[in-house]
């Protein structure tokens, strides 16, 4: 396959950005999207050219490192994969690829295709977690039953990676639907219950602070994200925001 | 006589770590304010560490290489953790988790900590369920468990093919709670370049911020290392592409003894490698061979017809096929332990009956699992007399609810559907047993530097046990070291906070600053990749699956001429003093060509087949590893004195009171 790429390249954060084009041969359907990358920059490199750079680690879709713009859509036109999961055989023999980053001002560009997202590691900081020490002594896990159905859903919520794709997709980059996973695994089990109000408002504050827009329910979140992630995470965040704004 | 002092607490097993818990030195709260300790990798057990120890009042920092803690490695782990808890009633106790991880290890770790490691895995289920970790459940709301290989009872607790992702995630909730509070300062996109000592102790670290290429200096009373395996160099492997041993080989070249380097696990079901170009591995979870059937074709000529495109699986009658593990090993069947199953498929393949265009793969095969869930399904639902058709619908649903994200990511990978035709799969490399040696406290042999989790060696002896993992990670974090590390600490209440201005950090600065400049002064003729992908193939066909004298020989030579050629022709571009993610890459590679010399001495000095070290001159007629207790009972420790070749090996006897050496049989 032969692959004409046209990829934002960008020196740093503040330098200005730019589209640069690429030709690539040789590309196998089998390949992932992040090998087809490997390709260019060993081509690049060759030539004594800087390789493009981009986030990428466990390359099987779980660590969220990756992202990338594919053609206008988070992690490119296959649904529920990442990036680094998204295979070659997606494209056509003579396709024009657009790559760009992530865009959103909560998500400034580092270099290239790398973006900083520690926007989203702050808003865990505001409240993302069960207030228990680690003693060896709390109660046994068995102590509380918890309701299969709820304990699936905590599941389905918490298999959120972070990758960003949800903000990338919204026309106004809110981080509603990856904070809301975080709010919603919580708020379904017990254990979560007892700082449930404290930890929705504390964790809207932040996205808000962050500068995420607000959601207008277009649902675009919901279709790109990787894992699936329900928008009745949103839903669910909305009432238990309410009810933790009415409690006071 | 051995400098390695394991410092094993007296009396009997199951009282030794209370014993030591109540006799060790503590710091008191107020003192622990004044203490700063440095934990570099978030994954399990350095994010559970880091917690902790900010927890009881220690002031901690984190470095990573990713770009948030929640990205290490652990969070790849599938299949489940194991505990002790018996919640199924099926004769499970501490004792039997210690004695199979011992035996499952072929009786090649310390007994104490293994069998501490059972008695804190209760805790940690406890722990997760506190911290909101959504384990699978029962619908009776109780906790569900699943079987792992190695082993006859069912203590592996689960989130469907994503354990790992939830533990680590609850361990990164942990820790925002505390960098929230101020206790952790999280530096991300930073590595560890170097181990700094003063006065022969662990005080602080010099490490590149990945963004800026600064190189800055970091102090503290101790250091935890929780920087993961060194599976990464045999370059394909299923660890992340970042995963590497820079940390932990800096440590052993400032004096931290390697342990075992050649105990390597390769997992029996990966997906095969499709292609030259590809750049990583993935595992299929263990958890699949709960209901899968591992078999190849029994004659030849199908296993050509199947590598040629003429012939399907789904073609081959039961009667043509060969449960390869089902014949050799009855007892365990498709669980036998990693290393036996991946040995058996090597073995079917290199006799010629391998699937494939490559004839590098073997089937995993659901369609048994499908109809018996379905059977069992349309019983259950009121169906007595359901056709074939609805059977295998209602098993697929079945099969589906218990492995569904699994199929899934199969098919995205290899555009197969492995509900309809058996997955292919074959072994890839996955976990290293081996790591820096460790005392019963966890401390290596650098006063104040700790090791933790796969970064350390001390649990899993020659093979690791499917759940282990994560179990072995979140013990040492959550239960273990903060605990002991205040043994050591307690001597430092009045050392006040460790300078960076001193000779010490400024020496170690510079020999950093020199390395990198080395790498940028090289010819410029060959690629990073290039030197990593020849150092794979060298590792995995030398000291791979199996090893013999003379390849073993061949390897270190390889290994040192490459490295020389590394050096000298190495290819960078960017700048030192900018984000530049080739230099990241090659100063992880410069290190692996170190590390592959000193794994492959130790497979050469290892005269005895032992867990995932296969020697071909050790084996039983029928093929099983033959070990060598009299000669072999021991931890091979390798003191770095100049090139990894002239390593100075250490022994620590293995000393088996509680559980009696056997040959391990899974037959």
């Amino acid at each position: 396959m032969k692959l004409k790429l046209k990829i934002w390249r960008q020196e740093d954060a503040s330098a200005k950005g730019g589209f640069q084009n690429y030709d690539v041969d040789g590309i196998d359907g089998d390949m992932s999207f992040l090998e087809m990358l490997d390709v260019v920059n060993n081509d690049l490199i060759n030539e004594g050219e800087e390789p493009i750079e981009f986030d990428h680690d466990c390359r099987e879709g779980i660590c969220g490192s990756c992202s990338l713009q594919i053609n206008g859509e988070p992690h490119g036109p296959d649904r529920l994969v990442t990036t680094c999961q998204l295979h070659m055989r997606k494209f056509n023999d003579g396709d024009e690829i657009v790559i760009e980053p992530f865009r959103a001002t909560a998500f400034p560009v580092i270099k290239d295709l790398v973006i900083d997202r520690s926007s989203f590691d702050r808003i865990q900081h505001a409240g993302g977690y069960i207030s228990v020490n680690t003693s060896g002594n709390t109660q046994d896990a068995n102590s509380i039953p918890i309701e299969k159905e709820n304990a699936d859903d905590a599941f389905y919520a918490a298999t959120c990676i972070g990758c960003g794709a949800c903000v990338a997709a919204c026309k106004n980059a809110s981080a509603m639907l990856f904070t809301s996973a975080k709010v919603s695994q919580f708020a379904l089990l017990p254990q979560g219950e007892i700082e449930a109000h404290e930890r929705v408002l504390n964790m809207v504050h932040q996205m808000d602070k962050e500068g995420f827009g607000n959601c207008t329910n277009t649902g675009a979140c919901e279709i790109e994200c990787p894992k699936g992630i329900s928008l009745e995470n949103i839903a669910r965040m909305n009432r238990e925001y309410l009810g933790a704004s009415v409690a006071g | 006589m051995s400098v390695l002092e394991s410092k094993i607490p007296e009396g009997p097993i199951e009282k030794k770590w209370t014993k030591h818990k109540n006799e060790i030195n503590l710091v008191n709260p107020a003192n622990k304010r004044n203490i700063d300790i440095i934990v570099v990798g978030t994954g399990l057990a350095g994010g559970s560490a880091a917690a902790t120890f900010a927890e009881l009042g220690y002031n901690v920092k984190t470095f990573c290489y990713q770009d948030s803690p929640r990205r290490a490695h652990s969070i790849a782990a599938q299949g489940g953790i194991n505990a002790s808890k018996n919640y199924q009633g099926d004769g499970d106790s501490d004792y039997r988790l210690f004695y199979d991880t011992v035996k499952g290890g072929d009786y090649r770790s310390r007994e104490a900590n293994v069998y501490r490691l059972a008695e804190v895995s209760g805790n940690i289920i406890d722990q997760c369920v506190a911290q909101g970790v959504p384990f699978a459940r029962e619908y009776g709301g109780l906790l569900d468990n699943r079987s792992f290989g190695g082993v006859l009872v069912s203590r592996t607790f689960y989130a469907k093919g994503q354990t790992g992702q939830q533990l680590l995630l609850g361990a990164y909730s942990a820790m925002n709670r505390q960098i929230n509070r101020g206790k952790i300062q999280a530096f991300n996109r930073h590595e560890m370049m170097d181990l700094v000592l003063v006065d022969g102790k662990a005080r602080g670290i010099i490490a590149r911020d990945l963004i800026s290429g600064e190189i800055e200096r970091h102090s503290a009373h101790a250091v935890v290392l929780a920087s993961g395996g060194y599976g990464n160099v045999f370059y394909l492997s299923t660890n992340a592409m970042g995963s590497n041993v820079m940390a932990a080989w800096r440590a052993h070249k400032k004096g931290a003894f390697f342990a075992n380097p050649c105990f390597t696990q390769i997992h029996p079901t990966c997906i095969p490698v499709s292609g030259d170009l590809q750049s990583k591995l993935t595992l299929m979870s263990e958890s699949l061979r709960n209901d899968g059937r591992i078999w190849v074709p029994k004659n030849k000529k199908d296993a050509e017809a199947i590598r040629e495109g003429k012939l399907k699986p789904t073609e081959i009658d039961e009667d043509d096929r060969d449960y390869y593990l089902e014949r050799r090993y009855p007892a365990f069947g498709n669980l036998v332990p990693r290393d036996v199953a991946s040995r058996a498929a090597k073995e079917r393949c290199d006799e010629g009956y391998g699937v494939n265009k490559t004839g590098q793969a073997v089937y995993l095969d659901f369609k048994a699992a499908i109809e018996r869930y379905g059977k069992e399904k349309a019983f259950t639902s009121g169906h007595k007399n359901p056709s074939k058709e609805e059977i295998i619908k209602l098993g697929e649903e079945v099969v589906e609810s218990k492995y569904g994200n699994l199929f899934e990511m199969y098919e995205k990978i290899t555009d197969q559907n492995p509900y309809k035709t058996p997955m292919m799969i074959f072994p890839a490399v996955h976990y290293t047993m081996g790591g820096l040696w460790v005392d019963y406290n966890l401390m290596t042999t650098i006063p104040g530097c700790y090791a933790a989790g796969e970064a350390n060696f001390s649990d899993h002896g020659a093979n690791r046990l499917g759940a282990s993992a994560l179990m072995q990670g979140l013990a040492d974090g959550y239960f273990v070291l903060p605990y002991t590390i205040g043994d050591y600490l307690a001597d430092d209440i009045r050392t006040g906070s460790i300078p960076t201005d001193t000779e010490e950090f400024e020496t170690a600065e510079k020999e950093v600053k020199e390395r990198i400049q080395k790498l940028f002064n090289a010819n410029g003729k060959n690629p990073v990749d290039y030197y990593h992908k020849k150092l794979g193939k060298i590792m995995w066909n030398k000291c791979g699956m199996s090893r013999n004298e003379k390849e073993l020989k061949e390897a270190m030579d390889e290994i040192k001429e490459l490295r020389e050629d590394f050096w000298a022709n190495v290819k960078l571009t960017g700048k030192a003093e900018a984000k530049n993610q080739e230099l990241e890459k090659a100063g992880r590679v410069a290190d692996f060509l170190e590390l592959g010399e000193l794994f492959a001495k130790d497979a050469l000095e290892r005269n005895e087949s032992c867990g995932g070290h296969f020697r071909e001159e050790y084996q039983t007629e029928d093929g099983e590893a033959l070990r060598d207790d009299e000669n072999y009972r021991f931890v091979s420790a390798w003191e770095y004195v100049g090139n990894p070749r002239d390593a100075k090996l250490h022994k620590e006897q293995l000393e088996f009171e509680n559980i009696e050496l056997k040959t391990r049989s899974y037959k």
